[in-house]
């Protein structure tokens, strides 16, 4: 056998190999491809959708094109001229025609409230109109027309994408020099929902783990006979309706309810404690959902903790408690976070629970997203509020990602 | 019921036997609100008080009577078993592919298709919403439908992966190298394996629909109402007693759900020879 055939067959066992292996993995590409394209189509562009519905911005330009077109020479220091209040004249009778001045007033008002009757009063002259001067007749109709303020929101308002609702998710605004301030005092209302969803979190987080880590414990460490039972009874809840669990601590919390019923029975107090429609409520039944999501992940790494750590400490002279805390502990690090991460992305994002037990005061950012989308039907806000939702679990699910692997990810 | 070793300190038994005291306690925390709750569903009168002043089958009569509660019941079960049976399909090709060896990117694949569990539900909502009504698929079962299958899709694909982790590639190659065709490894080799994931998932993904409220509160209409759309006005309305019976049931549902995947996650143990 000469040296040039070996190498030839060498060199033509690497490449059917090498074919071989890249057909393998076209074969499991083509496996996954068709959930990944639905995965994609149906879930990832609505959430595309709505995050460019968070910055879209078309009622102004839509309907007012002429003012649009004639507000881009203008210098935004003094009231505009005659010839935008001309096009603002023709936009409006056109808009009439169209019935869009509701639309238009409705826009304007989120930006300076109360001004959507002066908008739509505005519409009705604006039919009237037949020549100039149309400058004189807008200031002679409402102050509002003849306000800076007014023509800066509208010209911003032009443009075909807005930082406003973004900026309004936060409280903040445009401020009329052009720099961002917070908006008036008693108009600021997210930037307290928002506080309010990470304390409901970070509370709900704390009191899953403190309930949990026992539990999983003395599961992890008890004889399966004995462990098995109780791992039911923390996986009945579990696979339970997250509507019957919300139902049934409806029913346990309310005023004639059965803790009610039972702490004036005790004379714990004189009279029935408001435990429904409460933050008190929301936590107890939030923590009650999510305590096996922390639960779980604790308790599958105290399973593969060996107890000799804990023997050889205490053969080397630890006490029981010391030993514990130092030695097994820290063993448990892997499970807390991975419990306690899971636990509080998923917190972020309730509604249901929060809107059937809780009261005006303890509703979450949910609660706003569907708010805005169902009843105020100001979809630019809803869609906002939902993308910083949305950026913040990404950015904790990344996180996640990194620290525990979404292979960990077990069910039941 | 503990076996503490024997050099433990009488404080250290004081302290374990105090754990299992708290223990309890927070077990009687996770089951009570379910068992308080299925009592009453037979209470005579239509109150959610204790003691109740006698027993009755009225609110499961109620129930079974009333056409709100048994069309919603068949409007969960066909959107339940439809979305079900889609990302089953969907699911399990998924997973197998995912736990082929060497394949690209694994990570961010799987929390690309995982992460429908994790974005907060509202925000798919709306978005669907807002997606459907251009497609005409809002107030549709069609819509419902596909919208729980994206749902659904992540449990299966992590109940089938799991029972795939451990699988032993070279069962398939040595299938293979004695003659078996593809789809005789397939079938005689792999399916068996991760049927029982299969199932687990199954039940999962039918759960995940059948229990789902938010999306259906956006994107059906009243002819869609569902079993959870149903509760949830009922809560939101009047609470009434058939609301209890409703939940007794489903608390039983789940009962037998659970026990199911519980016994097919041994069976799948002890056929890939994993001994706890």
């Amino acid at each position: 056998m000469s040296v040039t055939t070996y190498s030839e067959d060498r060199s033509t066992l690497k490449a059917r190999l090498r074919r071989a292996e890249r057909m393998q993995r076209l074969r499991a590409l083509g496996l996954v491809l068709p959930l990944f394209l639905f995965i994609l189509v149906v879930f990832v562009t609505p959430i595309a959708i709505l995050l460019t519905r968070a910055v879209d911005n078309p009622e102004i330009a839509d309907n007012l094109p002429l003012t649009t077109t004639a507000l881009k020479d203008w210098d935004g220091k003094d009231l505009p001229g005659e010839a935008v209040y001309a096009a603002f004249a023709e936009d409006l009778k056109a808009a009439q025609k169209s019935k869009a001045t509701g639309l238009l007033g409705k826009r304007l008002n989120y930006e300076l409230p109360g001004t959507r009757s002066k908008m739509l009063q505005a519409g009705r002259t604006a039919e009237k109109m037949t020549a100039g001067p149309f400058k004189d007749a807008f200031l002679k109709l409402d102050p509002l027309w003849g306000k800076l303020e007014t023509w800066q929101v509208i010209e911003r308002a032009s443009h075909r994408t807005t930082s406003f609702y973004l900026l309004k998710a936060l409280d903040r605004q445009w401020s009329p020099t052009g720099g961002i301030e917070q908006v008036a005092p008693d108009q600021r209302l997210f930037v307290d929902v928002f506080v309010r969803t990470l304390g409901i979190s970070v509370g709900v987080t704390l009191a899953t783990l403190i309930l949990g880590f026992p539990l999983a414990y003395v599961l992890a460490t008890l004889p399966p006979r004995h462990s098995n039972l109780m791992m039911i009874l923390v996986l009945l809840p579990f696979w339970t309706s997250l509507l019957v669990r919300t139902t049934a601590w409806v029913v346990v919390l309310q005023t004639e309810g059965p803790v009610n019923d039972l702490l004036l029975w005790l004379g714990v107090t004189n009279e029935p404690l408001p435990l429904i429609f409460s933050r008190f409520g929301t936590i107890v039944a939030m923590t009650h959902i999510q305590l096996p999501f922390t639960l779980l992940p604790i308790y599958s790494v105290m399973k593969t903790i060996s107890p000799n750590y804990v023997r050889a400490a205490r053969s080397l002279g630890a006490g029981p408690f010391s030993a514990f805390w130092q030695i097994y502990f820290p063993q448990t690090m892997p499970g807390i976070a991975a419990g306690c991460l899971l636990t509080f992305i998923l917190c972020l994002g309730y509604y249901i629970t929060p809107a059937l037990v809780g009261g005006p005061t303890d509703q979450m950012i949910s609660y706003f997203v569907a708010l805005y989308t169902n009843r105020e039907l100001n979809w630019g806000q809803a869609s906002a509020l939902g993308a910083i939702l949305l950026a913040a679990t990404l950015i904790l699910y990344a996180v996640y990602n990194k620290l525990v692997g979404i292979d960990k990810m077990k069910l039941g | 019921m503990f076996s503490l070793p024997p050099y433990a300190s009488s404080l250290e038994r004081v302290w374990r036997a105090a754990l299992v005291v708290i223990c309890a306690l927070i077990l009687l925390f996770l089951i009570a609100p379910i068992l308080v709750i299925m009592p009453l569903s037979f209470n005579s009168e239509p109150y959610f008080t204790y003691p109740m002043p006698g027993l009755s089958m009225k609110w499961y009569a109620d129930f079974f009577q009333d056409p709100r509660w048994l069309n919603a019941l068949k409007a969960s079960t066909i959107i339940g078993l439809a979305s079900t049976t889609l990302s089953m399909t969907l699911g399990t090709l998924a997973a197998l592919g995912l736990s082929r060896a060497n394949f690209p990117y694994r990570a961010a694949v799987m929390a690309f298709l995982i992460s429908p569990m994790i974005v907060p539900v509202v925000i798919t909502a709306v978005g669907m919403y807002f997606f459907f009504a251009n497609l005409g698929l809002n107030n549709t079962y069609f819509g419902i439908i596909l919208a729980h299958t994206a749902l659904a899709t992540p449990f299966v694909v992590i109940t089938v992966t799991a029972t795939l982790t451990g699988f032993d590639q070279s069962l398939i190659r040595a299938g293979a190298s004695l003659g078996a065709s593809p789809t005789t490894v397939f079938r005689k080799i792999t399916f068996p394996l991760i049927l029982p994931g299969m199932i687990s998932g199954a039940l999962f993904a039918f759960i995940t629909s059948f229990d789902e409220v938010v999306v259906v509160l956006f994107i059906a209409s009243p002819d869609q109402r569902t079993l959870p759309k149903q509760m949830f006005s009922g809560i939101r309305e009047q609470i009434s007693p058939t609301i209890t019976a409703a939940a007794t049931m489903l608390v039983v549902a789940a009962a037998v759900m659970l026990v199911t995947v519980e016994l097919l996650r041994r069976r799948s143990e002890r056929l890939r020879g994993i001994r706890s």
